[in-house]
């Protein structure tokens, strides 16, 4: 069971308050991901509830009973560090086998379970090597195998692929997925990669300045942001914001179009621009376009690549039923 | 980019860095070369000497004159006897200071170190006096005490250096894996501290050792350690250069000789935190 809830919790450093109170309900078996620009508190929200740092306010339940003031190590969690965190002095057997000896489970037991962690995270061959002769990837292997031997009612990561480069975090995000759909164990996983949020996630946290901006599935904090920062944060490239005018003919304060919601025409539409710097993906090109009067510059998205050289005149159309609508405190409208 | 060293310039430094590094040593070499020279000879120009015969008869009257195993066994008991002490006071102080620092602690470590640029003759008086009325003169005790307190703030720092190169997400990890405080110690800290902890010791050993302003006016006969076996031959009688040198040699020929065999381990201690 890995049922865990955040009741009116806070916290402050000093007279800094880094976590206005908050409430945070994560049901059991559920892959929840904390994303956020870097400071906006999700890290300190994990550690919360890790009990590596301590509230200043409110309660953390863990599977219905108060765990606010249980130190880490009784809360039955496992966690997965940034920096990997192995103990460089152990093997990665001993490491693996670390939680295991500490909550004095038999020699038998300990072998059995290291044994089979190797084999789902393929560091079979590597379990007599310290960490210092494994490359990145293998590190955060054993990481995860030190996190699942001990069955924990529930896993958190701390933005755990950050130190590896991009094919490997590709791969490793992959893992993690199947990984929970194996253990079906509840997964905290803090990120400032949108990408990975929504690629992983069963619900997303988005947080800004401590506070939750809005708690929601992928898709929908893709198809219905609660407020500007949600809109601007979810997504790649990022939504256009339009304010204005054009804004104004909607009823609302700032409208915002995805990229990839704006047709592109070389001879008709509404809002009329010139090609700036263009993005060739091969499978997309993103175009920058400037001196529509709308916003500095739009991006467009466009599938494969499209015969626009910098300089053209183009055409924009917004599909309508995409256009999102705010107020002036940056609300969604409807 | 690393810079390019051209031959030359990498022949130039090396005459500059063995010429930096002989003129260091040369005294002690001369020692060891007067020791083995006739006290005649030993006082000639250095030309003579070098060209003058070969002696052991130094180290013979050396150690028929004064008990060169009492004072080396009180030199031992006073480096050691220190260094363990001192550990046992700097390794929980150091310990709270790296992993749970307050507003003060940058405060406490500088004040500590501060005491190190008081001249220690400044508190001769009083401390023999205090010596005196505790009844520590001349005793291995009082000795041990005083080089701890010396060596306690060099000793701190180091630890203090090498403790904080531990990250903090190791042991949050351990914690998180469900060991206790005890268990977070003795099973991560401790293995990961003690390459630092060893360079503390070898370092700590090595002053004790040379420590000589107050093993020669806290002791007289009882405690001296090896210091105040060389200054005996320095006195009343006149000067006798080759006895004097035999005398030295055999004084520093036991932490020379460990210095040699641990300065890997010394000079990682020493660097550690300023260089990665």
């Amino acid at each position: 069971m890995g049922r865990i809830q955040l009741k009116q919790v806070k916290k402050s450093f000093g007279e800094v308050t880094v976590i206005p109170p908050l409430d945070l309900e994560i049901n059991d078996g559920e892959f929840v991901v904390f994303v956020g620009p870097s400071g906006c508190g999700k890290s300190t929200l994990l550690r919360l509830i890790a009990g590596l740092e301590d509230v200043s306010g409110g309660v953390i339940e863990i599977d219905g009973s108060d765990a606010t003031s249980i130190p880490p190590a009784k809360r039955g969690l496992a966690m997965v560090f940034q920096s990997y965190a192995l103990y460089p002095h152990m093997t990665v057997r001993k490491n693996i086998a670390f939680p295991l000896r500490m909550a004095k489970i038999s020699t038998e037991e300990q072998e059995k379970r290291i044994s089979n962690a190797a084999e789902v995270l393929n560091l079979t061959p590597y379990l007599d090597r310290r960490p210092g002769q494994l490359s990145g990837g293998q590190r955060q292997r054993v990481a995860i195998g030190r996190a699942i031997v001990r069955e924990p009612a529930a896993f958190l990561f701390d933005e755990p692929l950050s130190n590896l480069d991009a094919a490997l975090r590709v791969g490793m995000r992959l893992e993690i997925s199947e990984l929970h759909k194996r253990l079906k164990t509840t997964m905290i996983y803090v990120t400032h990669d949108q990408v990975e949020a929504m690629t992983m996630a069963d619900k997303i946290v988005v947080l800004q300045a401590g506070v939750i901006e809005q708690v929601g599935s992928p898709l929908e904090l893709y198809h219905t942001p609660r407020n500007l920062f949600v809109a601007g944060f979810i997504g790649s490239p990022k939504m256009n914001l339009i304010g204005g005018a054009e804004a104004e003919k909607h009823n609302a304060h700032t409208i915002g179009v995805r990229p990839e919601h704006i047709e592109v025409s070389d001879h008709e539409g509404p809002w009329r621009g010139t090609v700036g710097v263009s993005e060739h993906l091969g499978s997309d090109t993103f175009f920058h376009i400037n001196g529509t009067g709308l916003a500095d510059a739009l991006t467009v998205r466009a599938s494969g690549e499209v015969g626009l050289n910098r300089g053209d005149t183009i055409f924009l159309t917004p599909q309508a039923d995409k256009i999102h609508r705010f107020d002036q405190q940056g609300l969604r409208i409807g | 980019m690393a810079r390019a060293v051209t031959t030359q310039r990498k022949t130039i430094n090396t005459i500059i860095a063995w010429t930096i590094g002989l003129l260091i040593f040369f005294p002690i070499l001369w020692i060891i070369i007067l020791s083995f020279k006739a006290e005649g000879d030993a006082i000639k120009t250095p030309i003579a000497v070098l060209t003058s015969g070969w002696t052991l008869e130094n180290y013979g009257v050396v150690q028929e004159r004064s008990d060169y195993a009492k004072h080396f066994f009180n030199s031992v008991i006073l480096a050691l006897g220190s260094t363990i002490l001192g550990l046992i006071i700097a390794v929980p102080a150091a310990w709270s200071m790296a992993f749970v620092p307050s507003k003060r602690t940058k405060d406490i470590l500088l004040w500590m170190l501060s005491t190190k640029m008081l001249p220690a003759v400044g508190v001769l008086y009083p401390m023999y006096l205090i010596f005196i009325e505790l009844g520590l003169l001349d005793t291995r005790i009082g000795l041990v005490v005083v080089l701890m307190l010396i060596n306690l703030p060099i000793i701190v720092w180091m630890l203090y250096t090498y403790f904080r190169e531990i990250p903090g997400e190791i042991l949050e990890a351990s914690r998180m894996d469900g060991a206790s405080l005890r268990e977070e110690i003795l099973y991560v800290l401790t293995p990961m501290a003690i390459p630092g902890m060893a360079s503390t010791v070898l370092l700590n050993v090595i002053l004790a050792w040379n420590e000589a302003f107050w093993t020669l006016n806290l002791t007289a006969a009882k405690a001296a350690p090896l210091t105040a076996f060389i200054a005996s031959y320095s006195s009343p009688e006149g000067l006798f250069y080759a006895k004097l040198s035999a005398a030295s040699t055999m004084a520093i020929a036991p932490i020379l000789i460990m210095g040699w065999f641990s300065q890997k381990q010394l000079v990682r201690g020493l660097t550690f935190g300023a260089v990665k």
